[in-house]
């Protein structure tokens, strides 16, 4: 079963082989048919293996696949290899079912676009590309698939090439992601000329060889995390993501939500020996992951296009996700993607649902009142806005992020973090049910233009719920005492154990989280359903309205980039229009010209002159003669 | 017979030759052209025939020989050309003559 594994990431290259070489002269049904049939096909070999692997885990609890030797200078082999363990078979089978999923979603949301082969081309391209990723078995094919979900990202965030913000859009985000694509390029560089090669497994041996906290493990973490933070949209590097939005919505979901700018996450969970062994790193991600989560969670609270609201929320979980990662948390980090991945794409299909259903109206204060004409979008909105919000009893996915805290409470030094995350839950809490009170509740503006077709309420709903009881496995393990979800992946990602003294702690930080979320649901409750005008009169305060428009406009991070990096680079761009390395070639061109013009003068049909130069040369040429 | 130092033989054709060019670059007649083309030739003549003389060679008389009927084959073609010229152009002004120009 798991020799099967080639095909996962082959099946939707092949299906955007054949989409991008018929470029879109197929009918709507067969781009439909390669499209989704590929994927499905890959997500449904994706589950046998997983489930093939979790019954009878392969020696070493990991399976590798050498398709073929891919170069080899000297020392330097890297093969197309494929690997398999308990982190790549989680991040697979929740990559290529999610994309399956937005798949079918995409056929309703596409429909009437011109574009429609060539979109379904880009997401296959980045279905197989990020399948490449999480599996890849070296740095140089984990770096392909990192570099090919970065150009799908950029096509599809600027797959309207007709609007010239989205062209912006999709170069910002490609600028920003290359940045850190630099990095972790030079971090590889550093890694094979250090350790003599890319294969991770070695080089997580290698690198324990170093002694803890020396420079080489450092500089290569300090690389890769700055590789990570780009991809992942972290603080400072997270300006792109609200603008990626410009892209179609299944794109939002699936790339900006649910996979790709959880490659960051995935990057330093794959190599957390290194990052163990880089302990100012380790301590620098878990700070950029509290702060981001905080900072994204203010913004998210002033938004009002209902993609940023959902956008910001992606860059605090994420932040999340970082925390976790940066107390050595790995497993929860890993279990919190994959939930994410579900709710997170959720919300998105039901925000495209509503955007759609409205004609592409973004402002949620231009929504409202949805709840009783889209009861099912509600329901289903509603539960994974719970499940964002983490409040147990509705939903039962509560526990990935709670674990997460639980770790940061319970690491060195990590109450401070631990404080950071909880008014994050606050927010988090605040922010999203803001989102639903004005969306679904309150009085309706207009009357839907149309209603959605079911191929995007179906998969929306079944995000929706998998979200909400994808801690089931994880919630019966924890109360019965045996190995779940959490312990699977603690295996093939050891990391820290730490535990509470008594037994009672857990219980008691519970309460505290869900006090906390349900008090961020009250507030939005109170302020944006029960009374606006709270809100209104909070704004208008000389305090609040400063706030606002900062937190509206992320911080000001747009504004400080583009006064202290794209300003000057314009002005030197400008400054050197007329490219000054090309003077030299230039005054070449102007000497030739010049003694060009020169002697064509002299061609000027009159006999005498002809005569004169010659008589002069000959004169010239005699005396030379006679003197020399 | 007195002899005529080699020197100042060379001399009148350096002089001929330098008057037949100064002719050929000053004069805009096409005819005139010609002539100090002539004059030119002659020249030349000149000197083969001096330095034939001065070093007792009958070469020099017979280079001028050939000169002479070069010189006659010109003139029949130089002529009928400045014919046709006159024809074409109604002048002989080498000046406005310039149409091959590039």
């Amino acid at each position: 079963m798991l020799s099967l594994l080639w095909l996962v990431p082959m099946l939707p290259l092949a299906g955007f082989a054949v989409l991008a070489v018929t470029a879109g002269q197929l009918p709507r049904k067969a781009v439909s048919a390669i499209a989704v049939g590929s994927v499905s096909l890959s997500a449904f070999i994706a589950i046998l293996i997983t489930i093939a692997y979790v019954v009878t885990a392969p020696a070493g609890a990991a399976y590798s696949q050498t398709a073929w030797q891919w170069i080899r200078v000297g020392n330097f082999a890297p093969a197309v290899a494929l690997r398999l363990d308990a982190l790549s078979v989680t991040m697979m089978v929740v990559v290529a079912f999610v994309s399956a999923l937005i798949h079918v979603y995409s056929t309703g949301f596409m429909a009437d676009d011109a574009g429609y082969s060539r979109f379904f081309a880009y997401m296959n391209l980045f279905v197989g590309s990020m399948l490449i990723l999480v599996l890849a078995d070296n740095l140089l094919l984990l770096y392909l698939g990192w570099e090919g979900v970065g150009l799908c990202s950029y096509l599809l965030i600027g797959f309207w090439y007709r609007e010239p913000d989205n062209v912006r859009a999709a170069l910002k985000a490609f600028f920003v992601t290359r940045i850190g694509d630099a990095a972790f390029a030079i971090g590889i560089f550093l890694l094979f000329t250090s350790l003599g090669t890319l294969n991770i497994p070695a080089i997580l041996n290698g690198i324990s060889a170093y002694p803890r906290g020396s420079a080489l493990p450092t500089a290569v973490a300090a690389l890769l995390l700055v590789g990570a933070i780009a991809k992942s949209a972290q603080l400072p590097l997270q300006t792109w993501l609200p603008d990626a939005m410009a892209g179609p919505t299944p794109v939002s979901a699936l790339i900006h939500a649910a996979t790709m700018v959880t490659a960051g996450v995935y990057l330093i969970a794959r190599m957390h020996t290194l990052f163990l062994a880089a302990p100012a790193v380790l301590l620098a991600v878990a700070i950029i992951g509290a702060v981001t989560q905080l900072m994204a969670s203010f913004s998210a609270l002033t938004q009002y296009d209902l993609k940023r609201i959902l956008a910001y929320s992606t860059i605090s979980q994420i932040g999340y996700m970082f925390l976790a990662l940066g107390v050595g948390a790995w497993a929860a980090a890993i279990y919190h993607f994959g939930t994410h991945a579900f709710f997170k794409a959720a919300l998105f299909l039901g925000a495209g649902v509503v955007i759609k259903m409205l004609g592409e109206e973004h402002d949620i204060f231009k929504m409202g009142g949805l709840r009783l004409r889209q009861p099912v979008t509600f329901w289903a909105f509603l539960f994974a806005a719970l499940t964002l919000a983490a409040v147990p009893p509705l939903t039962i996915t509560f526990n990935s992020k709670d674990l997460i805290l639980n770790q940061a409470f319970l690491s060195e030094g990590g109450l401070g973090l631990w404080i950071l995350g909880l008014i994050g839950t606050f927010l988090t809490a605040a922010y999203t049910f803001r989102m639903v009170f004005v969306v679904f509740f309150g009085p309706e503006h207009g009357a839907p233009e149309k209603t959605p077709s079911r191929s995007m309420v179906v998969p929306f709903v079944i995000l929706a719920f998998l979200g909400a009881i994808a801690g089931v496995p994880e919630l019966l393990s924890s109360i019965s005492g045996g190995n779940g979800f959490y312990s699977f992946l603690h295996s093939a990602l050891p990391g820290p154990v730490r535990d509470f003294e008594s037994a009672g702690d857990p219980w008691l930080l519970q309460l505290i989280y869900v006090a906390t979320a349900l008090a961020g649901i009250a507030v939005a409750y109170l302020l944006c359903e029960r009374a606006p005008q709270y809100t209104r009169s909070i704004v208008s305060t000389s305090v609040g309205s400063l706030l606002h428009r900062w937190w509206l406009a992320d911080w000001g991070f747009d504004w400080l980039y583009q006064k202290l990096f794209v300003g000057p680079y314009m002005v030197l761009a400008r400054i050197n229009r007329s490219d000054f390395v090309d003077l030299f070639y230039r005054g070449l061109a102007l000497v030739s010209r010049v003694i060009n013009g020169l002697l064509s003068s002299t061609v000027n049909g009159n006999v005498r002159w002809y005569v004169a130069a010659v008589a002069g040369g000959a004169v010239i040429v005699v005396g030379l003669v006679v003197v020399l | 017979m007195a002899t005529i130092p080699v020197e100042a033989g060379f001399i009148v054709a350096g002089l001929l030759f330098l008057m037949g060019l100064l002719g050929v670059l000053v004069r805009r007649n096409v005819i005139y052209i010609l002539l100090a083309i002539e004059i030119m030739l002659n020249a030349a003549g000149l000197a083969f025939v001096v330095a034939g003389a001065h070093w007792q060679q009958p070469d020099g008389q017979v280079m001028y020989f050939f000169v002479l009927t070069m010189a006659a084959a010109e003139v029949a073609v130089g002529l009928s050309l400045v014919l046709q010229m006159y024809h074409k152009f109604n002048t002989l002004d080498a000046n406005l003559i310039n149409k091959m120009r590039g």
